[in-house]
């Protein structure tokens, strides 16, 4: 017999991303907290930047899920701190990035040392992306803005494609 | 001690304001993908502020002027020739580059100070934003390198808007240590070949009182119409 509290889990952490289905909230590490008290359900979630546009989204698709799942009224909060890294996002997450063409963040920061501080602004770029396409490692960014708030634009040398790049934050 | 909330939603929601007059008229299409991204990090950083003192509609769509604690700098158009539109019609690319290293160099300074400091909504919204930041410090810096370090036009024009905006600095940093803001500034305007006035003279203030340009009314009237014509509507 699955506990109330594990089915509740189950269904939030299945909930993809809207802007990379390849990954689940729980694969990117922004769902913070499930809940039951009561029969009710809260499902804590942290945004990985403050204004992104897919958060009301994700918040819409959990209640759905878990109405879908049996659990009248539930609700889900934000929380803000501890803030959301890149460095949250999972193994698997990473390995499903690269398989969807994106390549996925570095665990080191170029720009931002541990402390979020600002480091280093006149150098080059010292950080390190392989190819999603043919893994070289061989790759310059184009721009330093995507279409999300999270990418970055990236090119091959070697094969030639551009790619999306998850920035660090 | 701890700054108090609305001055610093208020700067952050003028400045996406602003920034966003470039959607779709900047010079690359890399950088009006950029500007939208710093603009859409600030109105961020607005929302998750204000959300905390009340309703976050009524108070960005319905407040007068005279009701706003930003800063003079983020509400001036990004346009200081005497002629307005002489450097273009959308604004002057070297105003934009001096205007967000002023203000981008701030908010790191300040979010740093207010995410270290007492607990509470500030500390956790500061917390996010100034990785944001650190970004937008980045961006601003790397055009103030190219455009200060570059040819002799684009010296002159990005050296006239940091000349022209520099009294309104005063104002700026006044949540914050100013040596700070200096130590962010300085290095970036000597790199990119760029001098700064002396910190003496014409120090504008009064917008963190509510006493605002002539420009921050033409703002709010463009940024509040549809607000204020359908009031309570939603879809």
């Amino acid at each position: 017999m699955v506990s109330a509290l594990t089915e509740a889990r189950a269904a939030a952490a299945s909930v993809v991303d809207p802007e990379l289905p390849a990954l689940t909230i729980e694969e990117l590490g922004i769902l913070r907290d499930v809940t039951v008290v009561d029969g009710h359900v809260e499902v804590t979630i942290t945004p990985t930047y403050l204004a992104c546009p897919a958060l009301a989204t994700i918040a819409d698709d959990i209640r759905a899920a878990l109405s879908a799942a049996g659990f009248a009224d539930p609700s889900v909060r934000t929380q803000l701190s501890p803030p959301w890294t890149t460095d949250w996002i999972t193994e698997a997450g990473r390995a499903k990035l690269t398989a969807a063409g994106v390549a996925p963040p570095s665990r080191s920061l170029p720009i931002l040392d541990g402390s979020g501080r600002y480091s280093d602004r006149f150098g080059p770029r010292s950080e390190e992306v392989l190819c999603p396409q043919c893994g070289s490692s061989r790759t310059s960014e184009m721009a330093r803005f995507g279409a999300t708030a999270c990418q970055a634009l990236w090119r091959c040398e070697d094969c030639r494609e551009p790619f999306t790049h998850v920035k660090q934050h | 001690m701890t700054p108090d909330v609305l001055p610093i939603a208020d700067d952050a929601l003028v400045a996406a304001q602003r920034l966003l007059a470039w959607c779709g008229r900047a010079p690359t299409m890399e950088e009006d993908v950029a500007l939208a991204n710093i603009a859409l990090d600030q109105l961020g950083v607005a929302r998750a502020l204000l959300a905390t003192l009340g309703d976050e509609d009524a108070l960005a769509m319905t407040r007068e002027a005279h009701e706003f604690r930003n800063c003079l700098l983020v509400e001036l158009p990004d346009d200081l020739s005497a002629t307005p539109g002489a450097a273009g019609p959308w604004g002057d690319f070297g105003v934009l580059t001096a205007k967000l290293l002023f203000l981008s160099a701030y908010q790191k300074v300040l979010y740093d100070r207010l995410a270290d400091g007492e607990p509470g909504a500030l500390a956790e919204v500061a917390g996010k934003a100034r990785k944001e930041s650190a970004y937008h410090l980045d961006h601003a810096t790397q055009w103030a390198l190219r455009l200060g370090d570059g040819t002799a036009q684009s010296h002159a024009r990005v050296q006239a808007a940091v000349d022209g905006l520099w009294p309104y600095t005063y104002e700026l940093t006044g949540f914050v240590d100013r040596a700070d803001w200096l130590a962010a500034v300085e290095p970036v305007l000597a790199k990119a070949t760029l001098t700064r006035p002396a910190d003496e003279g014409w120090a504008p203030d009064g917008g963190r009182a509510g006493r605002h340009t002539e420009h921050l009314s033409y703002l709010l009237a463009e940024m509040q119409s549809v607000h204020r014509a359908h009031p309570g509507a939603t879809w």
